[in-house]
């Protein structure tokens, strides 16, 4: 079968998956979970048949459009349901259906007992439908879908808890801020479309070098648009209040989503659009000071951050902004790299993530979570193996991703170095937060539920409560389910993590300085017109282990950091608290974001709303267009109803009148 | 010509239709009135086929003749129903669809 077949089929099964559970949700009951996996983990197959297929192909041949039919094809646009199966989006495919079908595997066991658990299937497929839409469509409209769509799946995950007002208003939270995106990639592409005359990849691609000069003003305005809209998805400053927020989703939820598919579309749209950032210069710079500056504060924020799953969502959004960086400064096979082991250490962190939340029965605070290194076993190795792979140690996935990055970007010289080295300040902040999450959760004296779990029982709270609010819960439908789970009584959690685990591991290995590049290699086609993704960009093999040294150094520096602080001497980061009480309010307040947008976003727009209300509504459309309209039309029949007397003699008088005038009329006109 | 002196009878009848309906107040009269004025019309139509030689006007005053039956079957019809309701037979006093 040809590739193009294959991708289709890619985007069948989800749908298939979605229809089923979602038409029959009263009736499947447990089924609902398998059929979800079993249609995901099918399309997972048909994405290993479409690389195969494509790999058959002589590498000039491997960019293959198929569309099945003209939404419209008039007036210039051309408009087609089409995708585009080159190496980029079959990286992405293999990455978001492999992921996902673990991931589905892991909510099997992990949501077993909430009511919602048909809907929630249902719905995490149809959000695996949309990413592939996103990543396999062929051109701009396409995107525009996906990107639609997984904003809508994000939502409706978000907010699964809906009878929890946390969880709605988050939802609403990513909503709103996602289809600012959303109008982002819109305007952005009538950017583009107004010079180039197609809206399909290959056609404005093939056409940009043409219409545009280097930072012409049109394409850097298009360019900047579509970084909002990949700014939003991603979770990059501005715009990233959201991902935090959408912590109140399912542990699995944040895990697929929310870590490792859906926000990392931003750097799948800046690697696909790349033949325009390439002549936008300008605005790859702007995508690279942002990615840069999310990295810093995000990674400073999970410094104090006391949820352990906002915790990993700042991580996301810090490690997003290494990739954000890397893409925009031209590291496209790097980026994809890192999007790659991040999304399988960062699915499995929060996995394990979900694991303690579990045993803590649906408590997410670190304040309350020590000691669970004996009595989760399993769970601490993943969680370990996660950890060593987010902070960068060999020889773990990230390690080598992450430096491949830096590298490219010092190699590149100039502001980019400036990145570079900003890039090893994130690496001490990621290995410091993320083994304060393991030396608070793991070590020291077990906690009340740690003690219980060791002596075989899981922890269950009196009532159950929201973990962020402390509200009083019930365990009906909208609400999690009463039962909590651990991967260590799992088989379902067990296999989904080992898998990650053994992916974080060695899924570096697929890109060795001087020793492989398989990933470089296989996207080179993809990349084979823009001179970034040129050898003489790469650093050498020496340069890049040298890279790869100072990276590991770096990220040893900072679990060291992290060990002197949390386990050699406990009670050093409540003294640094009070010392620098100022410093600790900024960052416990997310570097005031929040009220930022509040106060530049949220309030202009409310007090506008009301003068629209008071004002606007009230006065002039109630008032004076309704309120006029009406009054004219009353009066107007008032006046016209005094001619209706009802005497038949006076109507035929009038009419006879009026026959007479029309009559005479004529007969004076034609004399 | 004297094919004018049609047209003046025919002229005349009509106004002596249009001054009945306007004038008496019994529906019955003035129900007579309109078939004055309908068969003014049809005189003239008669007079100006046979001025321009066709017969296209004698046809007309057919059809004219044939609406003027089905107009009197309704209004007789409509009179009949006022008498059964004990309605006075009186246009002024049948006034109730004022506005």
């Amino acid at each position: 079968m040809s590739p193009t077949t294959w991708g289709w089929l890619v985007l069948l099964f989800p749908l298939i998956g979605t229809v089923t559970i979602g038409v029959g949700f009263k009736r499947w009951g447990r089924a609902a979970g398998v059929i979800g996996t079993v249609a995901i983990a099918l399309s997972f197959v048909a994405a290993v048949g479409a690389l195969l297929s494509l790999l058959g192909r002589p590498e000039g041949g491997r960019e293959v459009t198929s569309s099945l039919w003209n939404y419209a094809s008039s007036a210039g646009v051309d408009a087609k349901l089409q995708i585009l199966v080159d190496p980029i989006s079959i990286f992405m495919i293999l990455v978001v259906t492999g992921v996902s079908t673990l991931i589905h595997l892991y909510s099997t066991a992990y949501m077993r007992s909430d009511r919602g658990y048909a809907r929630y299937f249902a719905y995490l497929n149809f959000f695996v439908l949309s990413m592939l839409i996103l990543v396999l469509g062929g051109n701009f409209i396409m995107l525009t879908v996906g990107w639609a769509f997984v904003g809508a799946a994000s939502y409706l995950l978000i907010s699964f808890w809906y009878r929890r007002n946390t969880a709605t208003s988050a939802g609403i939270k990513a909503f709103v801020i996602n289809v600012l995106g959303d109008v982002g990639i819109v305007l952005g592409t009538f950017f583009i479309f107004r010079h180039t005359h197609t809206v399909s990849y290959l056609g404005s691609f093939k056409a940009a070098p043409h219409v545009f000069h280097t930072d012409s003003p049109d394409l850097v305005a298009g360019c900047l648009l579509f970084l909002v809209g990949a700014f939003a998805k991603s979770a990059q400053l501005p715009l990233h209040t959201w991902l935090a927020d959408a912590m109140e989703g399912p542990t699995p939820v944040s895990s697929l989503i929310h870590a490792a598919t859906m926000v990392t579309a931003g750097v799948y749209l800046i690697v696909r659009l790349h033949p325009f950032f390439q002549l936008a210069p300008t605005a790859a710079e702007v995508g690279a000071i942002v990615g840069c500056a999310t990295l810093l504060v995000a990674g400073t924020i999970a410094l104090v951050v006391t949820d352990l799953k906002r915790v990993i969502a700042y991580s996301t959004m810090s490690q997003i902004g290494y990739m954000i960086m890397g893409a925009s400064g031209g590291a496209y096979s790097a980026a994809l790299f890192h999007l790659m082991t991040h999304a399988f250490f960062k699915a499995l962190l929060f996995m394990a993530a979900g694991s303690i939340i579990g045993a803590m029965a649906g408590d997410q605070s670190l304040d309350r979570m020590h000691g669970f290194r004996k009595a989760m076993p399993f769970t601490f190795a993943c969680f370990l193996i996660g950890g060593l792979a987010l902070s960068g140690i060999p020889p773990f996935a990230g390690w080598f991703s992450k430096d491949d990055i830096i590298a490219y970007l010092n190699n590149r010289g100039g502001i980019w170095e400036v990145f570079g080295i900003l890039g090893y300040v994130g690496a001490l902040l990621t290995g410091l937060y993320t083994f304060r999450m393991i030396f608070r959760a793991f070590f020291g004296d077990p906690s009340p539920e740690a003690v219980e779990l060791e002596h075989g029982h899981i922890a269950h709270a009196e009532v159950p409560r929201n973990p962020m609010t402390g509200e009083e819960e019930d365990t009906d439908v909208g609400f999690p389910g009463p039962e909590h789970v651990i991967a260590e009584r799992e088989w379902a959690m067990k296999v989904a993590m080992g898998a990650l685990a053994a992916l974080a591991v060695v899924g570096g290995f697929l890109q060795i300085p001087g020793v492989d590049h398989v990933i470089e290699n296989f996207l080179s086609p993809a990349l084979a017109g823009a001179p970034l993704a040129a050898a003489s960009h790469e650093p050498s093999t020496s340069t890049a282990w040298i890279g790869l040294i100072i990276g590991a150094v770096i990220g040893l520096v900072g679990i060291t950091l992290a060990y002197s602080v949390y386990v050699a001497r406990p009670g050093t980061s409540a003294r640094l608290q009070r010392r620098l009480p100022a410093v600790h309010n900024f960052l416990i307040h997310k570097w005031y974001f929040d009220e930022l947008i509040d106060f530049v976003v949220v309030r202009p727009a409310l007090t506008i709303g009301r003068f629209s209300q008071d004002v606007l509504d009230r006065i002039v459309v109630t008032g004076g267009v309704t309120g006029g309209v009406t009054a004219a039309v009353r009066s107007g029949g008032a006046a016209v109803r005094r001619a209706q007397t009802g005497f038949l003699r006076y109507y035929a008088g009038a009419l006879i009148f009026g026959l007479t005038i029309v009559v005479l009329y004529f007969l004076i006109s034609s004399t | 010509m004297t094919l004018g002196w049609y047209l003046a009878v025919s002229a005349i009848i009509f106004c002596i239709g249009v001054g009945g309906v306007l004038v008496r107040r019994n529906p019955l009269v003035i129900l007579l009135c309109l078939e004055l004025m309908l068969n003014a019309g049809n005189l003239a139509l008669v007079t100006f086929a046979r001025m321009h030689g066709g017969e296209a006007g004698q046809i007309f005053a057919l059809i004219v003749m044939v609406v003027a039956a089905c107009e009197v079957t309704v209004g007789l019809g409509l009179i009949v129903a006022i008498s059964r309701r004990n309605l006075p037979v009186d246009v002024d006093k049948l006034h109730e669809l004022n506005g």
